[in-house]
């Protein structure tokens, strides 16, 4: 599709890119601040993260966080992947309409509701809140998100590829891992991520289903930022986004080669 | 959802009798682990809520009266009916603060909705029209706030919107204001946190229809005569209602039940629901009425996630 690119439209894009950015650049540059207020510029400084790192609640807070979020990112993908092939692939069995509605529900479902209904079970259930409760909970609202991205990948896939593999004489399990897998690996990645980068930032559902001692870095966010804006916590936050901004565009780079390595192979093997 | 199950998988009747039987094991197993996980973690959870805001409030922990087990067989579940408690319902209808904070909480998020399409809708058409090659680019860079902490962007409105913010600076220093304006601890500022927030769930949707369309309609439109804004009211605008609908929905459901952004944009003189469930919750440890709070959030917010799931479903239906 060839247009003109109006200027409205590049004025449109400007201002909104600008609106979504500038808040964020400028928490990172205060972080930087010398001065205790957060608003008034007083030079340049790294004190801040300095004392971050003397922080010892902060740290362990941290490390809490990063453990939940591997460990459910990864449960998360693999129930989520296999949720996202029921969806694509199984579209004839009892309670299909039920398995999707609780596949998208959570999608939108508020966060409160969600993190109180889990607590109650695990109060039923008789588990004592803390790292187990959250990473349940943590499993259970990222694999929503992790099956929508492999499902819209699987929804792309071209079928034919399976079929010969198994016309070959490929058992269907060996096809998925040989053929189907290799294929859709990049949205199972991408939606490994963005499990991780839900468990990192959940603030409500960790809220609700944590316990003593499993405080996870949101909630020390929390806390502090309730008791007022200092620029430790800008810090913190910094340190946060660039972790997730290096991951992000490592994996998109990674992406990208895939992605070209792919076209060259195609290319060779049609001349071939 | 019929028409879906009416497009069944043709593949696994095309295979042999015997690979077929395999299949028919790891078939079930594909379908019933992650069933049984979001039908244990996602739909029990809730029947549970619905229980517990029909118990009263105790002294103990669990803060409430056990209600409706099978502990005492069939008789004692029958007796159990009979002391069902509606009171923390009543209760609800009897407090205007209640009614007060759904009723705000659905204006909210209805305004904030149609404040995030006027901002969104000039960014997704702007993306769609821009030259392919940056496509990408401008696509991963509305996607890469979402990636960053919810909670770290709200708080970055905080320093932005405080009294004594960057915003009244600025406005203070360029002589557009002579008085700071008050913002945060507002309605307006939760306006703002909400539109910011969720953008990008309004723009991706509204994108990926505008993308797909066929631009030589309005070429066709205009040399037809029909100016400009006639061709965008009559063509584009019909053309991406899909998407439209679609982030709508995506900003309005969990807006509804929204607590970081009017917690600590909305300060304490501002009532939204989400924010009313946590405080019953965490300060007045109040489980029962907390529950049955939810379970009205949760009927009144019934009808917009069926459209939604009924939006994806036709979605991923054209996307075969």
């Amino acid at each position: 599709m060839n247009s003109t690119w109006s200027r409205f439209n590049i004025t449109s894009i400007v201002l909104g890119f600008a609106f979504l950015y500038l808040p964020i650049v400028l928490l990172i540059v205060f972080s930087f601040n010398e001065s205790k207020l957060v608003t008034v510029w007083g030079g340049f400084s790294t004190k801040w993260y300095v004392s971050l790192f003397h922080n010892q609640g902060l740290m362990d807070a941290t490390w809490v966080t990063a453990r939940v979020g591997v460990i459910s990112a990864t449960v998360a993908t693999v129930l989520g992947t296999l949720a996202a092939i029921t969806l694509t692939r199984y579209t004839r069995f009892k309670g299909r309409v039920l398995f999707s509605g609780m596949v998208f529900a959570p999608l939108v479902m508020p966060e409160v509701i969600t993190g109180l209904s889990l607590l109650l079970l695990f109060v039923a259930v008789g588990l004592d809140r803390g790292f187990v409760t959250v990473t349940l909970a943590h499993i259970t609202f990222t694999m929503c998100f992790v099956a929508v991205v492999v499902q819209s990948r699987l929804v792309t896939f071209d079928r034919s590829l399976e079929e010969a593999a198994m016309d070959l004489g490929a058992p269907p399990v060996k096809t998925f891992f040989q053929i189907t897998l290799p294929v859709i690996l990049p949205a199972i990645i991408s939606g490994w991520m963005l499990a991780f980068t839900l468990s990192l930032d959940d603030l409500v559902i960790a809220s609700f289903t944590s316990g003593p001692g499993a405080t996870t870095l949101p909630m020390k966010i929390y806390s502090q930022v309730r008791l007022g804006v200092t620029p430790e916590i800008n810090a913190a936050c910094t340190i946060l986004i660039a972790v997730v901004a290096v991951g992000v565009i490592i994996a998109s780079i990674a992406n990208k080669r895939r992605e070209i390595q792919r076209q060259l192979d195609e290319r060779a093997a049609q001349r071939g | 959802m019929t028409d879906i199950a009416a497009t069944a998988a043709p593949s696994t009747e095309t295979a042999t009798l015997p690979a077929r039987l395999a299949t028919g094991f790891v078939n079930r197993l594909v379908i019933i682990v992650p069933y049984l996980w979001l039908l244990f973690f996602f739909l029990v959870p809730f029947i549970i809520v619905f229980k517990i805001s029909l118990s009263q409030t105790a002294i103990s922990m669990p803060p409430y009266t056990p209600v409706l087990g099978f502990k005492d067989g069939v008789s004692g579940f029958f007796a159990g009916v009979r002391d069902l408690n509606f009171d923390n319902y009543t209760w609800l209808t009897q407090d205007a603060l209640y009614f007060n904070a759904y009723v705000t909480s659905l204006v909210i998020a209805g305004i904030s909705t149609i404040l995030t399409l006027i901002v969104g809708y000039p960014i997704a058409y702007g993306m769609a029209r821009a030259p392919a090659t940056i496509r990408p680019t401008l696509l991963m860079l509305v996607i890469l706030p979402f990636w960053t902490s919810f909670l770290i962007r709200v708080y970055a409105w905080i320093g932005i919107l405080k009294p004594e913010g960057l915003l009244n600076q600025v406005l203070l220093a360029t002589g557009l204001i002579s008085q700071p304006l008050v913002i945060l601890n507002t309605y307006t500022a939760i306006f703002i946190g909400i539109v910011y927030s969720y953008l990008p769930f309004m723009v991706l949707p509204l994108y990926s229809s505008l993308e797909k369309m066929d631009y030589s309609l309005i070429e066709a439109a205009q040399d037809l005569g029909c100016p400009p804004t006639g061709a965008f009211w009559k063509i584009t605008f019909p053309l991406s209602l899909p998407g439209v609908v679609a982030g709508c929905l995506l900003v309005f459901i969990p807006a509804v039940g929204e607590f970081v952004i009017p917690d600590l944009l909305g300060g304490s003189q501002t009532l939204m629901i989400g924010k009313t469930l946590w405080n019953e919750f965490f300060s007045n440890r109040d489980w029962p009425v907390s529950s049955a709070v939810a379970v009205i959030l949760l009927l009144v917010l019934t009808i917009p996630i069926m459209f939604f799931q009924q939006a994806q479903a036709k979605a991923q239906e054209q996307g075969r």
